[in-house]
């Protein structure tokens, strides 16, 4: 909400600048958000009049004018296409100093002495109108100054009002609340009702008295609307952000500006019958004030008449039964809408007017004829015109009843925090307008008054009172409550350890979207589809991610293309996944790796990450937490079918590793090898608490072999066979070399492994040690067809 | 015996041009092992008389003695020559890098959300998750925003289907925990929320904490005290707090938090906003089953990528989701 600060003062005039001023609005919860002067900064501008305009010898365009105002009348080249005899016009004389710091000197235009500059409303800073020069009444005064006779030593104030606020819509309501925060008293403007001078009445039927429980209507007839709104109107409206368009348009804005009160005006001749406020036919067709064609839905209520809609009640006018300037008489409308039946209306049609965006949040349902009067004074005074009777279609029933409410003393210290004095939260309920209809000692029924539909309940009392008191001077106490420990399972360990584990190994935390691009996700993931966003920001934004690596690779490619070769990205998060009804919201942990293993210098080299770089890492992370997980050979249309591992604990998968396929690369365009992971967070948190066992004080035994077996046997089988066959005692196995040679024949590799036996309770002797290594051999050759090597 | 003064002097001489251990052994068994040539003299002693023998004895002890002192210095001192040289081998240069991994670092973000959660979990507050795609009831008519409510126009929501939608703040987390636990209530909720709303100055996703509080007896003086320690201990730093009457639909009283941030040209305190706060609205513990007469409660709720800003000077928001590892490197 704008307004002029010379405007409110008009209403309430409390002893204090403009910032205290400022500053005590906001403190009372409406936030001003900015202000700005009416005008630019000038000086030495004066109301000139044009004495007589005579062509420029040497221009065509230009115009040379005598211009009156100053000490005496002088020249001015003027190339304004509406300078003529007679005008009234800002004249800014030789020493004006105009905005942006523009001195006005005495000049010569193509020969022509030239004393001073006419000017338009933009070289003031008035408006962005630039089209020709200011047009000021006839009756403006010569050479007054034209700060001082547009009062434009004035400001703009625009403050952010919340929706509960729909009371502070107009200037009456903000002064109501300066009233109230400075004690000073407003003065409400008189306000007569205006009589009949004839009996022509609109013919009005409300179908729908849920939606509008009060419809006035009043024909005036005779106006002219072809005069000019009075400046001091227009500058009212520039100054609150409205433009100006006709004077009857411009007195329904000024009045809902200045009480609140949404109107409307429709040109008599237009309207067919009488007015029917109903529900729109579903697909009706109207075309608004704006020019656009809407087609209505049954749930839209509609101002009528008896063949068409006239305008969607309560948000915008149809363009037929607008007034123009020819319109010689005119239907004024000024109405109550329930706004649970006006809400989101007006976004459906993807609207939002002055007019929906109060009768949404609720106007003073008291209001309609107050303003409907003023608005019929204002026509007679700037228009002329015949006003008839109003009528006033109402329904009681489904008008809201002026709630009462009560508030407790008891209460009010408890959720404050502080006694108030019984004597000012009376001062306070009572200055903002709360009738107290009945007081207890320790209580307080009050009557709540049209104009604030947002107070229902003792809270809101509360908050009133609060408010008004102030929130900063209510006291400051701690908190207290119970001290119990809150439980926290050992065994669980939280997400901050694992992100520590994953920063200390060179990993970098990355936060990406929950919504991808579908088409990335569809190369990476493509046997699941991504919820869709019905109302996505963009066509890359559109789908929920059903894996955190369409988040990730695009995080490596923005960083690949600016030069960072060695990536290593994690992030956690949840993925989003249809399952039947349902949507499975499981956080996941998922890390993108590419370029050197180890940051290259000197001593690290510039060896590539491979898959068992990130598997070492991901080995460590779960002994870490506990949890013994499983690597197996999987397939994954995102990965390497030979460099892809799917995870296990126990049987349930959790996970996957490998390289990104090369044709998946490919499409996504990313460069070098780059290996991928996802878990899932919540099976592998969950690990143990230790329980500590002895250990053996006798010596480990160590034996090594080498064998070769086929390549299609897993080192995982040979790790099952050796296990199987090493006996209770085997302490540890190991594979120390693994090679692939010519020498060794097509399709064959040699593994070296060491065995390591322990006892517990005694050394081991060589004997045994010896046949249970024999065993192990014999397992080997028997069930994986290894042979020794020599 | 003038034979024993030139063998020492051999062995002495010999024993100074020894260069290396070796040597020097070579020349200890050849002067003073069994065989060695000093050794040897003692088989002179038989030839002289009983009365001469100990004279002779102890010049031979003592020729073994001058040459072994001489052999033992000797030895010390290539000793220390080896040591040296190994030392003067082995010396590197202690400013070349070292090896092995690098740091990598959270996310600015993260490390913002670790320190709001310390804090409130040293208060006694527990820390909980909701789901991020959530029903319209937990997101908005519980937090007492029906479907007709002109603050859902301040929300801008992303819809999957008329009922389901992606949470527009983390407080439905506060309804679903109220509506599975029994008060008293102290908890916080971090996490992802969106808005269909991107900008210089709005990504359309962020972080929230939101913090709940129910006790019997909790007020408004509380609240302050909670919001104003918290930015206290956050910003390390006894800056001004001030409380703004505001509305949100979920909690009344509601208020908006300023904080201190500079001066204005006149001098007057510079204020900016940073985060709301509000006593529980009594409809949204009906909603939860909470009776408002027994207990009161508090909420509050921050915007994290907006404190990371004024935390640690980062000028635009967009570059949190960016995630260009020449930003992200600044956090580790």
């Amino acid at each position: 909400m704008k307004f002029s600060e010379k405007w409110l003062r008009e209403w309430v005039n409390p002893a204090i600048g403009t910032q205290e001023l400022m500053d005590q609005i906001t403190m009372a919860g409406l936030e001003v958000d900015g202000f700005e002067p009416v005008a630019g900064e000038f000086t030495g501008v004066i109301v000139g009049e044009v004495r007589s305009v005579a062509p420029h010898p040497d221009a065509d365009k230009l115009r040379v004018c005598q211009v009156a105002g100053g000490d005496e009348v002088v020249q001015v080249v003027c190339g304004a296409p509406n300078v003529r005899e007679g005008l009234k016009v800002p004249f800014a004389v030789v020493g004006a100093v105009l905005p942006g710091n523009f001195r006005i000197k005495a000049a010569k235009l193509r020969g022509q002495p030239s004393n001073g500059m006419l000017c338009s409303e933009s070289e003031l800073g008035l408006s962005e109108d630039h089209g020709g020069l200011m047009e000021l009444p006839a009756e403006a005064p010569t050479g007054q100054d034209l700060c001082d006779y547009l009062g434009l030593n004035d400001i703009t104030i625009d403050v952010d009002l919340t929706p509960n606020r729909a009371d502070c819509l107009s200037l009456r309501g903000l002064a109501r609340e300066v009233g109230v925060l400075t004690g000073e008293s407003v003065n409400e403007p008189e306000l007569h009702p205006v009589p009949a001078t004839h009996d022509e009445k609109p013919q009005v039927t409300v179908e729908a008295p849920a939606a509008c429980p009060r419809y006035l209507g009043r024909v005036i007839r005779n106006v002219d609307l072809s005069v000019d709104t009075p400046l001091w109107m227009v500058e009212k409206l520039r100054r609150s952000g409205i433009r100006s368009i006709d004077p009857a348009v411009d007195i329904t804005n000024y009045v809902m500006l200045e009480l609140g009160q949404p109107l409307h005006a429709f040109d008599r001749a237009e309207i067919d019958g009488g007015i029917v406020v109903r529900m729109a036919h579903q697909d009706e067709e109207l075309v608004l004030l704006d020019g656009q064609t809407v087609k209505l839905t049954s749930d839209t209520l509609v101002i009528a008449d008896h063949q068409k809609p006239l305008a969607i009640a309560g948000v915008m006018g149809g363009e037929h039964s607008g007034v123009t300037e020819k319109t010689r008489d005119l239907v004024l409308e000024s109405a109550w809408f329930e706004p649970v039946a006006l809400a989101g209306k007006a976004r459906e049609y993807g609207l939002h007017t002055d007019a929906s965006h109060r009768f949404e949040r609720g106007v003073d349902y008291e209001l309609a004829r107050t303003a409907m009067e003023r608005a019929t004074a204002l026509l007679l005074e700037i228009t002329g015109g015949e006003p008839g009777e109003i009528v006033d279609v109402v329904s009681e029933a489904h008008l809201p009843d002026a709630p009462r409410v009560t508030l407790r003393a008891e209460r009010l210290a408890g959720v404050l925090g502080m006694t108030i004095d019984a004597s000012r939260v009376e001062d306070i309920l009572t200055r903002l307008g709360l009738d107290i209809i009945d007081q207890a000692g320790d209580r307080w029924t009050v009557r709540v008054p049209s104009y604030r539909p947002d107070i229902s309940i003792e809270e809101d009392l509360i908050e009133e009172v609060g408010r008004i008191y102030g929130y900063n001077n209510l006291p400051v106490t701690e908190p207290f409550g119970s001290l119990a420990m809150r439980p926290r399972q050992e065994a669980v360990r939280p997400l901050s350890a694992v992100r520590d584990f994953f920063v200390a190994n060179g990993y970098q935390e990355a936060i990406t979207y929950s919504f991808v691009d579908p088409k990335v996700q569809a190369i990476l993931d493509p046997a699941r589809d991504g919820i869709a966003l019905a109302n996505p920001i963009s066509a890359d934004l559109a789908v929920m991610r059903t894996t955190l690596w369409s988040g990730l690779v695009k995080t490596l490619e923005y960083n690949q293309k600016r030069q960072q070769p060695r990536i290593r990205l994690f992030e956690s998060g949840l993925r989003f996944v249809k399952d039947g009804e349902q949507i499975d919201q499981q956080p996941m942990l998922a890390g993108i790796v590419t370029g050197n293993q180890l940051p290259e210098n000197w001593a690290n080299g510039r060896r590539q990450a491979d898959f068992f770089d990130v598997k070492g890492e991901l080995e460590a992370l779960f002994s870490l937490l506990g949890v013994e997980v499983r690597f197996t050979a999987g397939e994954h249309p995102a990965l390497h079918p030979g460099q892809c591992a799917q995870l296990f604990l126990g049987d349930q998968p959790v996970g996957w590793l490998g390289a990104m396929h090369p044709l998946v690369q490919k499409k996504l365009d990313l460069d070098g090898t780059i290996l991928m992971f996802e878990l899932f967070l919540n099976p592998i948190v969950s690990g143990y608490v230790p329980n500590f066992k002895e250990f053996s004080k006798y010596p480990e035994v160590r034996r090594d072999l080498a064998i070769i077996i086929g390549n299609e046997i897993a080192f995982a089988d040979v790790d099952r066979v050796v296990r199987n066959n090493a006996g209770e005692r085997l302490n540890a196995l190991r594979a120390f070399d693994v090679y692939e040679g010519e020498k060794l024949g097509e399709g064959k590799r040699s593994l070296a492994l060491s065995l390591f036996w322990q006892h517990p309770e005694r050394t081991l002797n060589d004997d045994e040690v010896h046949e249970l290594f024999d065993g192990v051999i014999q397992a080997l050759q028997s069930e994986l067809g290894a042979t020794l090597r020599s | 015996m003038e034979n024993l003064e030139q063998l020492v002097q051999d062995g002495l001489t010999a024993v100074k041009n020894a260069d290396s251990l070796q040597t020097l052994d070579q020349i200890r068994v050849e002067y003073l092992g069994k065989k060695g040539v000093i050794t040897q003299q003692a088989k002179t002693l038989g030839k002289l008389s009983p009365e001469e023998r100990p004279a002779a004895g102890q010049k031979i002890n003592e020729a073994k003695g001058q040459v072994e002192e001489a052999i033992n210095a000797r030895r010390a001192s290539l000793e220390e020559a080896a040591i040296a040289d190994r030392l003067a081998r082995e010396s590197i240069d202690v400013t070349l890098p070292g090896r092995g991994q690098d740091l990598g670092g959270l996310h600015p973000v993260t490390r913002t959300l670790q320190r709001i959660e310390q804090f409130f979990g040293n208060a006694g507050y527990s820390v909980e998750q909701g789901p991020e795609i959530e029903d319209d009831y937990h997101n908005f008519e519980a937090l007492n925003i029906p479907g007709h409510h002109p603050a859902r126009a301040m929300h801008d929501t992303f819809y999957f289907n008329p009922g389901t939608l992606l949470r527009t703040h983390t407080s439905p987390v506060q309804i679903r925990t109220m509506e599975a636990g029994k008060p008293p209530f102290r908890m916080i909720c971090p996490g992802r929320v969106y808005r269909c709303d991107s900008d210089m100055t709005h990504t359309p996703m962020f972080h929230q904490v939101e913090g709940l509080l129910v006790e019997r007896n909790v007020s408004f003086a509380d609240l302050k005290s909670t919001i104003e320690e918290f930015l206290r201990v956050f910003f390390e730093r006894d800056l001004q707090v001030r409380f703004r009457p505001s509305y949100f639909p979920f909690t009344e009283p509601s208020a908006e938090v300023d904080i201190e941030w500079g001066r204005e040209e006149d001098g007057s305190i510079k204020w900016l906003e940073v985060m709301g706060c509000g006593m529980v609205h009594p409809k949204v513990f009906d909603y939860c089953g909470i009776d408002a007469e027994e207990y009161r409660g508090f909420a509050f709720g921050l915007g994290v990528e907006r404190l990371a800003m004024l935390r640690y000077g980062v000028n635009d928001l967009r570059m949190f989701f960016d995630n260009d590892l020449r930003f992200l490197r600044q956090f580790r």
